[in-house]
């Protein structure tokens, strides 16, 4: 293929938000809790901004230790999830306009899922950022890192595996390849 | 079964568990049983209308926490940690129940157990183990 302009920044932007909006919009789960993604370049932030109905112990008040480890879960297998997508996305390989609720990637599927809960939760908004350690070609690693007001005083971390859904072509590009 | 009322009462006092719609069925001894309905809200995945891990987690860290707080002598608990197994997806329209058992504390630690199934209780849904914090009436009077 021939070497063309470099795409205008909002263009790729709008591609890469579009993208993530399709793959956290389509699961009722993540609306409910409200949890909501920041992307920074290939980087997610996840943010569970607080509710009545996230606590779990009512007198000190504390979120759900069940809320934790959903809130630690989901970011961990968004962050999967993307990570294949924007690699695909990024090669050209797969289209997001093509991404719509009938259309998504499958997700993976969680094998084990492990928490680690240091710190009561506060009744205010927690962060969370995922790394995959290990991603093969069928099963993945996760950690996973939750905080509130500072980042270097974690409330909750998490290990967990993945099993990685058999990738289709979804959405491929014609032609499958596009300007590096 | 024990009478449910003041047992009901207790997951009726956490906002989340209530949210989720958890019923207690059981509790006593260090035992605790709590089921989920089916609930849209709840799906995970949308290709397959299965329930979300993290529900299950909820349910299952709710139920070993109850099960703590029902064994001789708890005044109070918190989750230090927990593992949970995911063996199958559950089956998309049905209830989920956990059953939760402390099978071991010291004044300080319970070590807790926990499945969870669907209407087909011949291979659990998911199981789960954990430690949680123990703050036993002896240790207070102790004090």
């Amino acid at each position: 293929m021939s070497r063309s302009k470099p795409e205008p920044v909002q263009v790729v932007k709008q591609r890469r938000d579009n993208a993530l909006k399709a793959l956290i919009g389509g699961i009722p789960y993540v609306q409910w809790l409200g949890i909501q993604f920041d992307r920074r370049g290939d980087e997610l932030t996840a943010t569970l901004p607080f509710d009545e109905k996230l606590i779990g112990n009512p007198f000190l008040p504390a979120i759900h230790g069940g809320v934790t480890s959903a809130f630690l879960e989901i970011t961990a297998m968004i962050e999967l999830s993307w990570s294949m997508l924007w690699e695909e996305m990024e090669k050209g390989t797969l289209d997001p306009r093509a991404l719509d609720a009938a259309h998504l990637p499958r997700l993976p599927k969680t094998i084990d899922f492990t928490v680690d809960y240091l710190r009561s939760g506060l009744p205010r908004d927690a962060y969370a950022r995922a790394r995959v350690n290990r991603s093969g070609r069928r099963y993945a690693s996760v950690h996973v890192e939750a905080w509130q007001d500072n980042r270097a005083r974690l409330f909750a971390q998490a290990t967990g595996h993945f099993l990685i859904p058999a990738r289709q072509p979804l959405g491929a590009a014609p032609g499958g390849t596009a300007p590096e | 079964m024990t009478d449910p009322s003041p047992a009901q009462r207790f997951i009726e006092a956490i906002p989340h568990s209530r949210a989720l719609g958890m019923q207690l069925e059981e509790i006593g001894d260090g035992r605790a049983v709590i089921s989920m309905p089916y609930d849209a809200r709840f799906i995970g995945d949308p290709a397959t209308g299965v329930i979300a891990g993290g529900a299950v987690s909820a349910l299952m860290d709710t139920c070993c926490g109850a099960a703590v707080m029902s064994y001789p002598g708890a005044r109070g608990t918190a989750t230090l940690d927990l593992r949970i197994d995911y063996m199958r997806a559950a089956k998309p329209g049905q209830r989920i129940i956990a059953r939760a058992e402390c099978f071991h504390a010291t004044r300080t630690v319970a070590f807790v157990r926990a499945t969870a199934h669907d209407e087909d209780e011949s291979l659990p849904v998911a199981t789960a183990s954990g430690a949680f914090t123990m703050e036993s009436a002896t240790r207070e009077g102790g004090k």
